[in-house]
């Protein structure tokens, strides 16, 4: 029972956080799931956030997946609804409010401050994970390599990190 | 506005309504959470936001492309991914509250249940076989890189003066460097940056502060 109020805790306050994308809040995902809470190991977490890249629909669906590893079935259903409900009904009011919000300046002000703030936090959660990821040559080689090929090409990632699994089980074994 | 109430006692696939408020198309709580149910079971590979326009704007024409742009601006600016942001303010748009919440749900629910199977095989895997660990290493490794290539595509079109690159280090150095905690990075920096930006320096359309 307690685990579950943690997680709601958690995973409420980590989606305030996802600012530009799921991605912003990573670092804090890390400090609280691993340092705070011990739920899982650095590892733990970045396998399931990776499994989570695969996965369809919103791109951190891998939170249900945290709920479930801590607290079974009942845990990620808690995880999924902490995580979409609190942003979900601002977005909606603010959905509402943003005709009216038309004619106050500082609407384009916020829209073009928090811009470079949110790709600021893109990169500081892909360095916090890539901490834990690049562990050598090797892999700093088929990150890179996968970036490059993904900027050159705009390709569909999905068969990218598809060979990169197949090349992982015999390259890191 | 968009919160526009079902008649009293009709149901949702019943065809006789009176003529349409707005221009919003009559779409029932059903074909809402259907239709993003496909969408949130198909879309591979991140992106949500280009299946959604696919699906929405040209597949189902529920919503016009300016509407649809409109609306992903707004999901820029505030908390929570945009997939599951967009996929509130269409439902809205559609159906008020309740659309808004099958949309949720169907754009989640795939994925989610993915994740959970995942999970448990992840658990059932440990300490098993190294082979897993070291595929999902590899796994990890792409997953970085995909993170990067969407952060530098992001970034050509958004970091244009000097000053985002530095709001962009600011936000590292705090995060990574400092170890603060993002909501305090994200308070700060972010009111810093609105603040450059306030509207007397923000000529209509233009760039330079």
């Amino acid at each position: 029972m307690n685990q579950l109020f943690g997680l709601i805790a958690v995973f409420a306050y980590l989606s305030l956080l996802t600012v530009g994308g799921g991605m912003a809040a990573f670092p804090e995902m890390k400090t609280l799931v691993v340092d705070t809470y011990h739920w899982m190991t650095f590892p733990q977490l970045i396998h399931l956030y990776s499994v989570g890249q695969m996965a369809p629909g919103p791109n951190m669906m891998m939170i249900a997946g945290v709920g479930q590893w801590v607290a079974g079935p009942v845990g990620a259903l808690v995880v999924v609804l902490a995580f979409f409900l609190p942003t979900g009904l601002f977005t909606l009011w603010v959905g509402r409010l943003w005709k009216r919000l038309d004619h106050w300046r500082w609407r384009a002000s916020i829209q073009r401050g928090l811009a470079p703030v949110s790709i600021g936090l893109l990169l500081a959660g892909a360095i916090s994970i890539g901490k834990g990821t690049l562990t050598g040559f090797d892999s700093a080689l088929l990150c890179a390599g996968v970036c490059g090929i993904l900027l050159a090409t705009r390709m569909n990632p999905l068969p990218l990190i598809g060979g990169c699994a197949v090349i992982g089980f015999f390259l890191f074994r | 506005m968009s919160d526009t109430p079902a008649p009293p006692a009709v149901p949702a696939s019943q065809p006789q309504r009176d003529a349409p408020v707005d221009d919003v198309p009559q779409v029932s709580l059903t074909e809402i959470f259907v239709g993003f149910l496909v969408i949130g079971a198909t879309s591979f590979g991140g992106g949500v936001v280009a299946y959604l326009r696919t699906g929405l704007v040209g597949r189902r024409k529920w919503i016009a492309d300016e509407t649809f742009l409109e609306l992903l601006s707004i999901c820029q600016t505030l908390p929570g991914l945009n997939a599951s942001n967009m996929a509130i303010l269409v439902g809205d748009r559609l159906r008020g509250t309740a659309g808004a919440a099958v949309a949720l749900a169907g754009i989640c629910l795939p994925g989610g249940i993915l994740m959970m199977a995942a999970a448990m095989a992840y658990a059932a895997s440990q300490g098993t076989h190294v082979g897993i660990g070291a595929a999902l290493h590899g796994i990890s490794a792409a997953a970085v890189g995909l993170v990067l290539s969407v952060t530098i595509q992001l970034g050509r079109k958004t970091l244009i003066h000097w000053a985002d690159f530095a709001f962009v280090a600011l936000t590292v150095i705090g995060v990574n460097v400092l170890h603060q905690s993002v909501l305090l990075v994200l308070l700060v920096v972010g009111a810093l940056a609105i603040f450059w930006y306030r509207p007397d320096r923000l000529p209509p359309g233009g760039h330079q502060p």
